[in-house]
This record gives structure tokens, sequence and C-alpha cells, in this order.
């Protein structure tokens, strides 16, 4: 009955084009914010950091980049997965470079770097759309895990061919490598996703962010008004591998610890976070989350159900998660293009007039 | 009735004032078929230009090549005066030339707020990195624009749908927030192909009249295509009519109306 925009005004456009302009929705934001920071450190441990949140963290990280991308802008990237690597070996470059810099400077450095490689991988995309450049990126996929493996230099000419995430803090507190505990792994990967989620909200809700989208609607009219098709392009290409150079970067040094490139960043990943955002929301900050949330819940609910509860043996129940997977994104393909999202903005329209049905 | 460069004052007493764009001897060519033959004719400030003729004649590619998307093989346009290099689209924007399209070409994806804000991208200075903080500069900005925008929305009287998604919106108000969205780059020069294609006659008499509000009170030259005989020799005071890629005719609707070839090619022989 609360949930309602009647008689919240608004007296200036800077109250408009709040991210959140009703004020139920404000309100349960900072309560989300206030437990996530001030909470959830408190009563972590290693089961539920490593099963659950570390892996939805740094998810959204690379979803709310992948959407940028593929939701705003409309350039379809299969190399989501290549772009997390160069993010990864960027950190662990720079880890073992420069063992005294703050943890924080090294995984925005990655993030950099991985914005170069991929307005790099990213022209093509002047010249082609669609399916032609979602093969290219996936070459950029292939090329950079190619890349990775064969380059001794890389991985430090490491015997294995492995790169082994050394231990490093952030003021004293230690964030990487086996003795880092699970809340301070946590907090460092949850200020990386609320600051990325604020920057993209930002971009998306201004002038960057209409170029877009302008783009992604209907490029060539874009142009004639006055869209820059390159500077948008590449702008969204370069956020967009930010995002998901820091996922990578928190992928590999706080959540794995140890990664060879192949098993870790090939296509699947690239796949995954792709189904991410389709099941979350195409152009919906939201829904990134959303998506990584299912993605990285379903696997664990599925096990406590069907393994722990029902007791069916372990690759059935894994088997079973690939199924489910699969008729979701078939299904919300056909049924809800929009994803998670859509239906909770639907939901939220209905409840705005609830009880009354229109 | 054209005195000089230096303008003329049209029936309905507004003053025409020195020629803002000029096509000379444009020709354009798709391999072998001539859209354009050697047509020249100018716009000049403040005046409803309207350019006619039948399916085909190349009134589009006219247009086209006026807001840059078609490069001429020969002959050259002015601006403002100015011989106008080739420049990508979005350059031609910048120069302060705006246009609708004969086929709704808006976000559908975006809302009708987001669609006619896209229009003031030149307005635009902020870099990435302060949108990306929003606060402070960026946010200043978009309420600066969202101000002006406001008012265009107001002009066009499309309030109630400034939110609403424009995939939802019906025919006839697209085609308003697409004149919207033109309008919002406070257009030197605004092109519009079609405004009234596909509308009923109610619709037509509103486009007419924001067309004309927009000429009188914001004084925007318009340069514009239509089919509807009536709109066009009401709404225009000059006319250029082509045919097969030639110019056949230009003047007032009157002499156009008079002009025995263009009878003949296009508007048929007079039944009263």
């Amino acid at each position: 009955m609360f949930y309602r925009e009647a008689g919240d005004f608004k007296t200036s456009y800077r109250d408009d084009s709040q991210t959140f302009p009703i004020k139920f929705d404000r309100y349960r934001y900072y309560v989300v914010l206030a437990v996530a920071f001030g909470i959830i450190p408190f009563i972590i441990n290693d089961y539920w950091a490593n099963a659950l949140l570390l892996p939805f963290l740094i998810y959204a990280i690379a979803a709310i980049g992948l959407n940028i991308l593929v939701g705003y802008c409309g350039q379809v990237s299969l190399g989501t997965g290549g772009f997390m690597a160069v993010g990864a070996y960027a950190c662990y470059k720079l880890m073992t470079a420069f063992p005294d810099v703050s943890m924080f400077i090294h995984v925005l450095l990655a993030g950099g770097i991985t914005a170069f490689v991929g307005v790099l991988f990213g022209l093509p995309s002047l010249r082609i759309k669609g399916f032609y450049l979602a093969v290219a990126t996936l070459a950029a996929q292939f090329f950079l895990v190619w890349l990775f493996n064969r380059v001794p230099w890389f991985y430090n000419y490491s015997a294995s061919g492995q790169i082994n995430a050394p231990e490093r803090d952030v003021f004293g507190i230690i964030v990487t490598g086996p003795n880092a505990s699970a809340w301070a792994t946590y907090l460092f990967c949850l200020i990386f996703l609320t600051v990325s989620a604020i920057i993209a909200r930002n971009l998306t809700r201004g002038t960057t962010g209409r170029t877009w989208m302008a783009i992604r609607d209907m490029d060539i009219a874009a142009e004639i008004i006055g869209v820059n098709p390159l500077k948008a392009k590449l702008t969204a290409f370069a956020v967009s591998s930010f995002f998901v150079g820091i996922a990578g970067a928190l992928f590999f040094a706080v959540y794995l610890g140890a990664v060879e490139v192949g098993e870790v960043f090939g296509i699947q990943k690239s796949f995954l976070v792709l189904f991410m955002v389709i099941i979350g929301g195409l152009g919906s900050i939201f829904g990134s989350f959303a998506g990584a949330a299912f993605l990285v819940l379903l696997p664990v609910v599925l096990k406590l159900i069907g393994v722990d509860l029902l007791g069916w043996p372990t690759d059935i129940v894994a088997h079973l998660n690939l199924v489910i997977v699969g008729a979701l994104i078939i299904m919300f393909l056909i049924l809800e293009p929009h994803g998670l999202a859509q239906l909770w903005r639907v939901a939220k329209e209905k409840l705005r007039l609830w009880p009354f049905p229109h | 009735m054209l005195d000089s460069s230096e303008g003329y004052v049209t029936e309905d007493g507004r003053k025409i004032g020195g020629v803002v764009m000029e096509m000379k001897n444009i020709t354009l060519r798709f391999g072998g078929v001539v859209a354009i033959k050697d047509i020249s004719f100018d716009i000049r400030e403040g005046e409803i230009r309207a350019i006619i003729g039948p399916n085909g004649a190349g009134k589009s590619s006219m247009l086209n090549v006026i807001s840059g998307f078609y490069v001429p093989q020969e002959g050259e346009v002015w601006f403002h005066g100015a011989k106008r290099p080739p420049m990508r689209p979005y350059e031609v924007a910048q120069q302060g030339i705006a246009r609708t399209f004969q086929n709704i070409a808006l976000f559908e994806g975006m809302s009708v707020l987001d669609n006619v804000m896209t229009g003031r991208l030149s307005f635009m200075k902020t870099n990435i990195f302060q949108q990306a903080l929003w606060k402070g500069k960026a946010e200043a900005e978009e309420g600066e624009n969202r101000e002006a925008v406001e008012k265009i929305i107001d002009f066009l009287e499309i309030q109630h749908i400034r939110k609403t998604p424009v995939s939802r919106l019906p025919y006839g108000l697209k085609k308003r927030v697409e004149l919207a969205r033109a309008l919002a780059a406070e257009p030197k020069l605004l092109l519009l192909d079609e405004p009234m294609a596909g509308m009923n006659v109610e619709e037509k008499e509103d486009m007419s009249r924001f067309i004309l509000d927009v000429n009188d009170e914001f004084g925007t030259t318009i340069a514009l295509i239509e089919h509807d005989m009536g709109v066009v020799m009401d709404l225009s005071d000059r006319v250029v009519v082509m045919d097969y890629g030639r110019k056949i005719g230009d003047g007032t609707p009157d002499e156009v109306r008079n002009n025995q070839e263009v009878i003949d090619a296009y508007l048929g022989v007079s039944h009263d």
C-alpha cells in the first residue's frame, strides 16, 4: 500500500532524474546498502563468501560491463571471457611487478588496460554489426586465451603455466592469497561493485547513455541527428571492458587465487555472462544484478534440493542445471526479451496501483 | 517577386532574409541511375521552402544531400555563405541542420524525454568522466538542457507522454516527437521529410499548425517535402518542383501552380 508516487512531488529536474524517483525505492536502496556494508561483513563465513557472495559480486560487475555493451549500445560481444582474462593477467603482472602498491590501484589499472584492449577489439564494430561483430569478438576471445597460454612472459615463466595470486593488501588488510579473511575479500569486491553500479547508472542516465541507446535503436538516424558513431561505440567498448577487466582481476586475485586461462576464462565464461545479461534484462543495471544472482544461486539451490534433500547423484543435478539454464534462456528470449528486470518493472507498475486494476 | 539577394516579404507580411543554404548544380548518381541532375536552388532565412514532385523524383535524395547522408558527385553545397566540404552526417548536424524522417526514425527503446534530449547533443559539453561522477557539471548541464527540452515539449503539447517509451505511442504522436527531437537541436535549418505522410485530416491540421508556429515563434528556416498539395500550397513560401531528378519549377505556390511544365508533369490538368 505504501508503494506510491502520489504525493511525492518533484520540484526540480534534478529530483526528477535521480536514480530512484520513488521514495519507497530510495529507502529500500539505502537499506540494501546498509545491510550489505554494515551487517553482512560481521556474519559472513568462508562458505558463504566463496559459494555465493564473491561470485555474485564479481559476476555482477562483469554483467554490468557486458550490459553496457550489449544492452545499452547494442554491440553483441562474445569476448567477455577473453577480456576478463586480460584483466586477470594485467592484475597478475602488476601485482608481481609492484608488490608494495595497494591492491585497489592494481585492480583499477587492470581495468584500464582491459579498456584499452577492448577499444582495439571494438574497432571492427565501426564496420560490421550483429552476428558478424559477434564472430569478430569471438576471435578476440580465442586469440586472447591463446596469447596468455602461449607467451610465457604473461605467466612469469612458471612451470605449470598457471598464475597464482600472491598475498597483497589494502591499507594493511590482506585481500588476496590464502590468508585473506572472508569479510575483507567480500568488502573489497562490494566496494568495486557499488562504485561500478553507480558509475554505470550515471553514464546511462546522461548524455553518454543516450548516445549509446541511440546507436542501439537506430544507428543511421543517430548519426544524422548528431551522434558520432565512432565515439559512441568506442566509449561503450572502453567502459564495458573496464568493468569486465575489473571483474576478471577480482575473479583471479580475490576469488580463485590461481588461474589456468583456458579453463577459467574460456568461451563458457563469455556465454555465462551473456546469459546473465539476457536473463537479467538487456539495458538494465538492476537486470545485471538479477541475472548474476540468479545464475550464481541456481546451481547452489539445485544442489541443496537435489543432492542434500532428495539424494540424487551429483552429476544428474549438475546436468539438470544446464538443462534449466538452457530452457530459461529460450523462455526469456521468446516471452520476455527484457528479462527479470522487466518482470520487476511490471510488478512495480502493478504495485503502484494496487489494489485497483487500472 | 524575388527582388534581390537581400530577401523579400511574403504575402502574409513576414520578412524573409538572405540565403541560408544554396545548392549549386547538384548531381547525384547511384551507379547508372541519376537521382538528381544538375539542380540548383536556395533556401532563405526564415522561409518555409517546399520540395515537391512525383514518386521517385529525387526529393528525399535531395534532403539526404543537404543533411550530408549522400555526397553528390558534382555540385556544391553552400551553407551560411561558405562552401561545405564533404563531411559526415553528424558533423552536418553539429552545424545546425536537423531533420525528421519519412519513416519515423525515433529511438524505440527510449522514453519520449530521452529521445528529445538526444536532440540536444550539440549542447552537451561535459566529458565522460564528469558524467560518470554525475554530481556537479554533468548534473547542472542535464538540468539546463532539460529545461530547454521541456519548453519544446510544452510547445508541441506532448507533456502527458514524456516518460512513455516511444514504442508504445501511436503514429501521429511519434511524428510529433520526432519534430520535437529535431527542434531540440535549435536548428538553423530544419528539414522535414513528409511530416504529414499517413495522417488523417485532424493530425495534418495539427502538424501544419505546429510547422507554422515553429517558423513563426523561433524563426526557424524550414525545408519540407510533402505530397499533400493543399498543405504544400498553403504552408510554403516558395516551392521547388522536381521530376525525374530534374528541377522543372521554382517559385511561389501561385507561380508553380500556373507553370505549364509542372501541371503536365505532376499536378494534372485542372477540372474546374
